[in-house]
């Protein structure tokens, strides 16, 4: 389905990715792992577009998308800071992001299961940092889209609401779609994904499932796993 | 693209620092006609305090608004739409907003005054349109000196610093090299140099307008001399427009090339 191909890119002298290869199938959900600064965030923003590679190719069903964009109906994204126009209420950022989207129908399911119909009507400036990313997971998962990318879809949520995502992670997956996630919680990655990338220094230096990765560095949870891996890395 | 300069109109609109813009405005125009005492000699003054302030401001916002807005320009940027329609979005809906301010906090004290049933309407109205236009023309200017430079302290800088050269070096600068050069025809030199500066362009379209081209001296004189009164409103119109074009395509081409 997503098909990435020697993909490269490089800020200055700094090389952020170096000839990623990765090939993602319709209904996984993968996680993009890896330490600070490894081109977790890049990659992601090279699929949507917002960075543009130096070299390499991204297709999307057999399509190559750099330099386009249209594509993009096809794939919902949490990015990982939203500051949203401090002026602008709940509800009319959730109309702009309806407006320009295809497909957008869950916003009041989603409205409902995170229960913040009381700040509708609130200027986004007055929310606190879990409503928004909140309002900012309804914005992504209201469209309907075959992909979800989500850059750290954790940060600030309470615990409910951690479970509420969890859930809704899952019923996505049941319906068949992509995801590809980040995060630095590895309970959080145990529980939802199967496939794992971890990044270093730009180059994915383990692809595999979670099992597979547990087997590779004989440890029992993948939190140790990761860590042994990084000693790895270093030696 | 129109509704992303909707959404960013309504969000600059309902901020505190378009209510200020808007109330200095309705002030200043208001202790001048007080001072005054004469729709003509105020509009005059107006003019002097306009062609100044709202490149500034328009040079302060632009680059201020493109550093707050950078994340959600982001999320707007990950949807399927085109990356001009986002930044032209925004560019057009601050620089709107900025407008707005300027033209009701002018126009409430003026209409009080009765400007409406005098002979001056026509030159404030011109007053007001050099004013949006400045307006247009620095607000896009520095959103692509922003848009240009990743570190919000040097974007600002960089903003500030053009607006200083435009409204203040520019005509110091424009002097030395008359005084420098006053043995030569002096001429053409100093219409192409005009030309190249939108504050003195407003300046001498306003001058031309109000008939009072002997207050400008050299530039104004040759230029009405040059020209005629239309044909030179007409040019300096027309030079005007590219002001503003010419940054709106360099925002796009950058738009084009960045990473986000």
């Amino acid at each position: 389905m997503l098909s990435i191909s020697n993909l490269n890119k490089s800020f200055g002298k700094l090389k952020v990715l170096q000839g990623i290869n990765i090939n993602i199938f319709e209904g996984d959900i993968c996680a993009i792992l890896g330490p600070n600064g490894s081109g977790k965030t890049t990659l992601i923003k090279t699929i949507l577009g917002l960075v543009i590679p130096d070299f390499g190719s991204i297709k999307l069903n057999d399509k190559e998308i750099i330099n386009t964009w249209s594509y993009r109906s096809d794939i919902s994204y949490l990015p990982q800071i939203t500051n949203f126009p401090s002026n602008l209420t709940v509800v009319e950022i959730i109309d702009l992001i309806k407006t320009i989207r295809p497909n957008t129908k869950m916003d009041k399911e989603l409205i409902d299961l995170f229960n913040i119909k009381k700040s509708m009507n609130k200027k986004l400036v007055d929310l606190s940092g879990g409503t928004k990313q909140k309002v900012n997971i309804i914005l992504t998962f209201m469209s309907d889209s075959p992909i979800i990318i989500l850059d750290e879809p954790t940060a600030g949520l309470d615990p409910i609401s951690l479970i509420k995502l969890k859930t809704l992670i899952i019923k996505e997956k049941e319906k068949g779609k992509t995801i590809i996630v980040t995060s630095h919680i590895m309970s959080f990655i145990e529980e939802i994904s199967n496939d794992i990338f971890f990044l270093l220094d730009g180059s994915i230096f383990f692809n595999g499932t979670i099992t597979d990765l547990k087997e590779r560095t004989n440890e029992n949870s993948l939190e140790s796993a990761i860590a042994n891996l990084l000693k790895q890395s270093h030696v | 693209m129109y509704k992303i300069l909707r959404y960013s109109f309504y969000d600059l609109i309902r901020s505190k620092w378009c209510y200020i813009y808007f109330s200095f405005y309705l002030i200043l125009s208001s202790v001048l006609l007080f001072l005054n005492n004469s729709l003509a000699k105020s509009i005059i003054t107006l003019m002097n305090i306009i062609v100044i302030l709202t490149p500034l401001i328009g040079s302060i916002f632009g680059a201020m608004y493109y550093y707050s807005s950078k994340e959600f320009a982001e999320l707007l940027l990950a949807q399927p739409i085109k990356r001009n329609t986002v930044f032209l979005g925004q560019y057009i809906g601050l620089s709107l907003s900025l407008s707005a301010s300027l033209v009701v906090g002018l126009a409430i004290p003026f209409i009080a005054y009765g400007m409406l049933i005098s002979s001056e309407i026509t030159n404030f109205i011109s007053v007001i349109i050099i004013g949006v236009v400045l307006t247009f023309i620095f607000t896009a200017i520095s959103y692509y000196i922003a848009l240009s430079n990743e570190d919000k302290i040097k974007g600002i800088g960089l903003a500030i610093l053009f607006w200083l050269l435009m409204a203040v070096i520019y005509d110091g600068f424009f002097l030395i090299c008359l005084l420098a050069l006053k043995e030569y025809p002096l001429e053409n030199f100093s219409l192409f140099s005009v030309l190249l500066n939108p504050i003195d362009l407003s300046r001498i379209l306003i001058i031309l307008k109000l008939d009072i081209a002997a207050l400008l001296g050299y530039t104004g004189a040759v230029f009405q001399g040059f020209f005629g009164k239309k044909i030179g409103m007409l040019i300096i119109a027309s030079v005007l427009a590219f002001w503003i074009i010419i940054p709106i395509i360099m925002i796009n081409i950058k738009s084009k090339k960045r990473d986000f």
